[in-house]
């Protein structure tokens, strides 16, 4: 079974530590400006979330690159970016209503979760728990794959 | 049931690959005019510019792709299409459909200004367009782009690139006028000039004549600038000429419904060449971009097998990288009335953000500057999303967008 | 590695921000961050100079761990010449900040001169400029910094900045960054406002390198799993925070309350740890959440709200969301300190000092203080503008914050620091403190370690110097009698140099309750170039300490200094495991002086200076 990230805002504290472990491990330097977790915060309400690419369904950057630079992982189910194939057009930054595939200036490309291939290092480095890797149908997003349903410009298939 | 799709662009291919993965025994057929296999024309600059050679521009790049998928490609130029017979003409022949879709997409068209057959003149739309620009556009040739508009500035990052010295000639009284407010538009201009491109705005070309081995490009404001070569990205125009006496309603483009059909049943219109629904306005609309191209295939792809696939509407909405400084819009850019407007703006450092809110819908945006999370103003905008309290905080700090969206759905 | 080997160096006086290359040397010899910074600050100002002059310096300093993922590598520190003590000042922050200033690429700031007009610094990777200011001096700390991530678009912005107190020169303003992590104590905000300096806005993309990745990443993770594993640092804190202590600190008898009269509060357990978490009426609680710093997997931080019924929130007049909450010396020093056990009032005056950017510890010692000047009458309301300011009383603790915080009336005696309002008032010997610093939460009449440590202590009196109550309460790393002298010379010895290795490698001394010095070291020899041995380590901190006492001796600091105020060597604790004991400094300085191989006046002796290649 395929398996995706799962967050929960309610243990984050704003450690940073995913977003050091995810730009380590795509940089071998730490800069949360290069990490493709970004942990957000509200300080008057005392949430932090972390926040990413939930692999959605629909795939929204993917079905917009005009070059085929984001293809489907058949093993982890993660939309990664062919770094030799991707021009920066930069389509699909604006495609995603998520904002959670992002242009890089320093690289000419663009950038987004890849689960590390099937061992995120978010995972390993967040020490609360608040982000786990689990069985897809367990996770808690549904909640976001209802958001982006509803931003699909299709309303849902009627056979 | 056989599928027949007339043209070989983004909607063609994706539509076919979304045909093929709803009914893996349909016979599909792919015309494309073209003798390259199916490539973007957004990938043109690039190629230009040398960061990707032609094969970077193909839309799938495995060798056999379409063979494998099943899909049979014909290259020809389609001349008509026969409702009444379910057939369309190519190449002397007639090919039969059971569901037609046209994607035939658009052509840049020239101005009006005399002297454009000249030679050295060129468009910036083909892969053979690009050929001819890269012989031309070398290190410190005269370079004159007409048209400031969202191809044009594109293709003025690539010629930058290769070093030409580049003057821009743009109608509109800004850069970028169909998707940047004045402020920005501006913005990007001051932005080109300071990089060393001579920008002239509220500025026609009057004609071109040859002037020894160069050209000369006359100019409404007086002045003449002689170039090596001209680049021409006033616009581009729906190619539906073959369907006259077919039957098909167009106006601009081919004037389709809520299933990409359009006036003959069973004929289906997607991409740059579909008057489809606006999803800000619901009015129907020509987009011509990207994105609308792969959300129409795959819409009327599905509505050609049978699967109902009602479409909402698309989203205007681009991208653009002019040298260097990105800039997008979303939707009604310009407001709504009776609507607010969030906006800030840094003219040294070449940042701006508009929100522009319907009451505490999000309707439309700009940004310059700025590349993370951009694409939530779309997810904002297209869901309708009530921001609340986040509104007031969104007109105070309009770059707090990822945090409103964010409190809004996942707080 | 570690270091992206530039500085900036900022001439307010002139207009000019200039890079230069980081003393590698230097580096290698006081590590970075606290050590670091006092070395260029040694070089470069005459330690004589008066602290709010142009010529004083004010220098923001990273550690070679901040910005990696070393476990608490946060860190950062201000140090200049300190206005409240007139010694040396290094005060350590948190949050995110110090992280974002190594991702723009900048080991650390040096800010000279002073600007004409206000102005906040803008760093945005390698560009640093000087921006006007003056529509942002007056605002305080949060909405300067709202006003500059608006300005500049971009809400990752990380923001130090002074708030009123700063300002107007109240001898305990404060640095604040991230709303409620501070650079609190010995004045810092008080020597940035007197240069016109309003705030730092920091953007960093370069991120932090280090030296041997692999073996980097071995050892920060291993140390965060020590961290996980140890019960102060893997549950206690995460749970309580450092408010866990409170109620510890008042059944030893060490919690000083009422301007240290007493050692012991009854309102104890109302504005500890136990408290915070007590379900109100409506079943809400003050704390909503703990926070971690920039790369802390520890995430002590509170996270408190007040509630709306509460007479503070009602009286300001507006909506207060959550902020950062109380620590344990805030709490003391507002509530047990000034005998006051409202946990809101004390989370609302909490919020006041992050606003408006004064210490919390110097601010509540320093009205505990006044209090008692009130109660035998060296001050009356006509001083205090009408106020009632008697011990136990909320309302004049709130009315108090809002004063200094406004820079208006009795706030603005207030906002001269005990020893100076005590001065003012003829009663030198109502001031608790050590160099002119307020004490912290720990009584050393309980814990005669920390008598030692507050006289030493080169920056006045800190807990954070040589926290003995480690070994003293918590038996880290070994346990030992508190009420004993013995062994304390050479603990608070140890203690002080540990710390001084800490405080300039980048991370945060509460780690230390896990951490020993060796898991310190794995991290930063893969860190840094060269070999950091342990012994290494070691000398570097007595070097550090060292050369802070050097700077001391030569701003004028004597001997004489090194001392605690009457009331804590003569009036006998009255209550509590303590009762009848004094602190006994006399018992433990000259062993103290002899250890450290200084004079018997507390000077470095020739030799010392050899050793220590000072």
């Amino acid at each position: 079974m395929q398996r995706s990230l799962q967050i929960d805002p309610e243990k984050c504290t704003a450690c940073m530590q995913c977003e050091l472990a995810c730009s380590y491990q795509a940089t071998e330097s730490f800069n949360p400006s290069q990490s493709r977790i970004k942990v957000f915060m509200f300080h008057e309400t005392a949430r932090f979330v972390p926040y990413t690419c939930t692999q959605c369904a629909e795939a929204w950057c993917m079905k917009a690159c005009p070059v085929d630079a984001i293809q489907v992982n058949a093993e982890t189910g993660a939309k990664e970016v062919i770094d030799s194939l991707c021009v920066g057009c930069k389509v699909c930054t604006i495609a995603c209503p998520f904002g959670t595939i992002n242009y890089s200036q320093s690289t000419g490309k663009v950038v987004k979760c890849d689960l590390c291939g099937g061992d995120p290092e978010c995972v390993k480095a967040c020490p609360t728990d608040a982000i786990t890797y689990v069985d897809a149908d367990w996770t808690g997003l549904d909640k976001m794959r209802a958001w982006a349903a509803k931003t699909d410009s299709q309303s849902g298939a009627q056979a | 049931m056989k599928h027949v799709i007339i043209g070989a662009g983004p909607a063609g291919v994706i539509a076919a690959e979304t045909l093929r993965a709803a009914d893996a025994r349909a016979e599909i057929t792919l015309i494309g005019d073209e003798p390259e296999p199916p490539y973007s024309r957004m990938a043109i600059p690039y190629v230009l510019s040398g960061i990707i050679d032609e094969t970077g521009t193909y839309l799938r790049k495995d060798e056999g792709y379409f063979d494998n998928l099943g899909v049979e490609v014909v290259q020809g130029r389609v001349e008509k299409v026969n409702p009444g017979k379910c057939s369309v003409t190519v190449n002397g022949g007639n090919v039969n459909y059971d569901r037609l879709l046209i994607a035939s997409g658009s052509r840049a068209v020239k101005p009006p200004i005399s002297g454009l057959d000249l030679p050295g003149i060129h468009h910036c739309w083909t892969l053979e367009d690009s050929r001819g620009i890269s012989d031309l556009a070398k290190e410190g040739a005269k370079v004159v782009l007409m048209g400031a508009g969202f191809i044009g500035c594109i293709i003025l990052e690539s010629l930058v690139a290769r070093g030409v010295e580049l003057t821009v000639v743009e109608m509109g009284d800004r850069m970028v006028p169909r998707m940047m407010n004045r402020s920005a538009g501006n913005m990007i201009r001051r932005w080109c000039e300071k990089k060393g491109v001579t920008v002239f705005t509220s500025t026609r070309g009057d004609g071109v004549e040859q002037a020894g081995t160069e050209l000369k490009v006359t100019l409404s404001n007086g002045k003449a600038i002689n170039a090596d070569l001209v680049v021409v990205a006033t616009g581009v125009a729906p190619n539906i000429e073959f369907l006259e006496g077919s039957g098909v309603k167009t106006d601009t483009g081919i004037l389709v419904d809520q299933y990409l059909e359009s006036s003959v049943p069973g004929i289906y219109a997607a991409g740059d060449v579909a008057e489809g629904f606006d999803f800000s306005t619901g009015a129907r609309t020509v987009q011509a971009i990207q994105p609308t191209a792969a959300d129409h295939a795959r819409a009327a792809a599905l509505n050609m097998t049978g699967i109902k696939t009602p479409f909402r509407g698309s989203l205007g909405m681009n991208v653009l990288d002019t040298l260097g400084l990105v800039s997008t819009s979303f939707g009604l850019w310009n407001g709504v009335g009776g609507g607010e407007r969030a906006e800030v703006i840094d003219e040294e450092n070449f940042r701006y953000v508009s929100l522009e809110f319907d009451e505490d819908q999000l309707v439309g945006a700009i940004t310059l500057g700025h590349t993370d999370h951009v694409g939530v103003l779309r997810g904002l905008i297209q869901t309708g999303t009530h921001l609340g309290a986040w509104k007031q905080r969104l007109m105070a700090d309009p770059t707090r967008v990822m945090e409103a969206y964010l409190a809004a759905t996942q707080v | 590695m570690a270091w992206h080997k530039k500085i900036l160096r900022v001439n307010l006086s002139k207009g000019t921000c200039e890079s230069e290359p980081l003393n590698l040397k230097w580096a290698g010899k006081y590590i970075g961050q606290r050590g670091l910074g006092t070395k260029y600050l040694s070089e470069e100002i005459d330690p004589k100079v008066d602290p709010l002059s142009p010529e004083n310096k004010l220098i923001i300093a990273t550690g070679p761990l901040t910005g990696t993922a070393a476990a608490t590598g946060g860190r950062w520190s201000v140090i200049c010449k300190g206005p409240l003590t007139g010694a040396i000042a290094a005060s350590n922050s948190g949050g995110y900040f110090g992280a974002e200033l190594k991702f723009a690429g900048w080991d650390m700031i040096i800010i000279e001169g002073r600007s004409d007009k206000p102005v906040y610094l803008f760093v945005q990777d390698d560009k640093a400029q000087l921006l006007p200011a003056d529509d942002l001096w007056g605002q305080d700390v949060w909405e300067t910094e709202e006003a500059l991530l608006a300005r500049h678009q971009d809400p990752q912005i990380k923001v130090a900045a002074i708030g009123k107190a700063g300002e107007i020169g109240c001898m305990y303003a404060c640095v604040v960054n991230d709303k409620h992590r501070a650079a609190g104590r010995s004045g810092v905000g008080a020597v940035m406002g007197s240069k016109n300096l309003k705030a730092i806005a920091v953007r960093g993309t370069q991120g932090v390198p280090v030296a041997n990745p692999a073996e980097f990443m071995a050892a920060t993770t291993e140390a965060k799993k020590v961290l996980a594993e140890d019960a102060v640092t893997g549950q206690g804190l995460p749970a309580m925070g450092t408010q866990v202590i409170m109620n510890v600190m008042n059944e030893l008898g060490g919690l000083p309350a009422h301007n240290h009269r007493d050692v012991q509060f009854d309102g104890a357990s109302k504005i500890g740890a136990e408290a915070m978490i007590l379900p109100r009426p409506d079943g809400s609680t003050n704390l909503v959440k703990n926070q971690a710093c920039f790369g802390c997997t520890i995430a002590c931080g509170r996270i408190s709200k007040i509630s709306p019924e509460h007479f503070t929130v009602k009286n300001s007049g507006k909506e207060w969301g959550a902020s950062g909450g109380l620590e344990y010396e805030s709490a003391w020093a507002f509530g047990a300190d000034t005998g006051v056990d409202d946990l809101d009032a004390l989370t609302y005056v909490n919020f006041l000092c992050n606003m408006h950017g004064m210490d919390t510890i110097s601010f509540g010692a320093t009205v505990a203080a006044a209090m008692e000047l009130f109660e035998i009458g060296a001050i009356t309301t006509k001083e205090t503008g009408g106020i009632e300011l008697k011990f136990g009383s909320a309302e004049a603790l709130v009315e108090m914050a809002l004063l200094v915080g406004r820079g208006e009336g009795f706030g603005l005696d207030i906002g001269l620091g005990s020893k100076r309002l005590c001065e003012k008032y003829s009663k030198p010997e109502v001031a608790m403190v050590v160099k002119g610093q307020e004490f912290p939460a720990y009584d050393p009449r309980a814990m005669q370690g920390m008598a030692l440590g507050y006289a030493t202590s080169n920056r006045g009196a800190c807990h954070l110097r040589g926290y003995t109550v480690s070994a003293e309460v918590f038996g880290v790393p070994v346990k030992m009698e508190p009420s004993a002298t013995e062994g304390k010379a050479e603990i608070t010895m140890a203690f002080q140099n540990a710390t001084s290795v800490v405080d300039s490698a980048g991370i945060c001394s509460f780690a230390t309750f896990a951490w020993t010095l060796e898991d310190v070291q794995k991290q930063l020899n893969a860190d840094l170039e060269g070999d950091w041995s342990l012994e290494r380590l070691l000398e570097t901190g007595e070097r550090i300490w060292n050369l802070e006492r050097q700077f001391n001796l030569s701003a004028g600091l004597t001997k004489a200094d090194d001392t605690l105020p009457a009331r804590l060597l003569k009036d006998a604790a009255k209550t509590g495991p303590a009762k009848g004991k004094v602190a006994e400094l006399g018992k433990m300085l000259p062993e103290y002086y002899e250890l450290r191989g200084w004079t018997p006046d507390g000077v470095p002796t020739n030799a010392t200076l050899d050793r220590l290649a000072l």
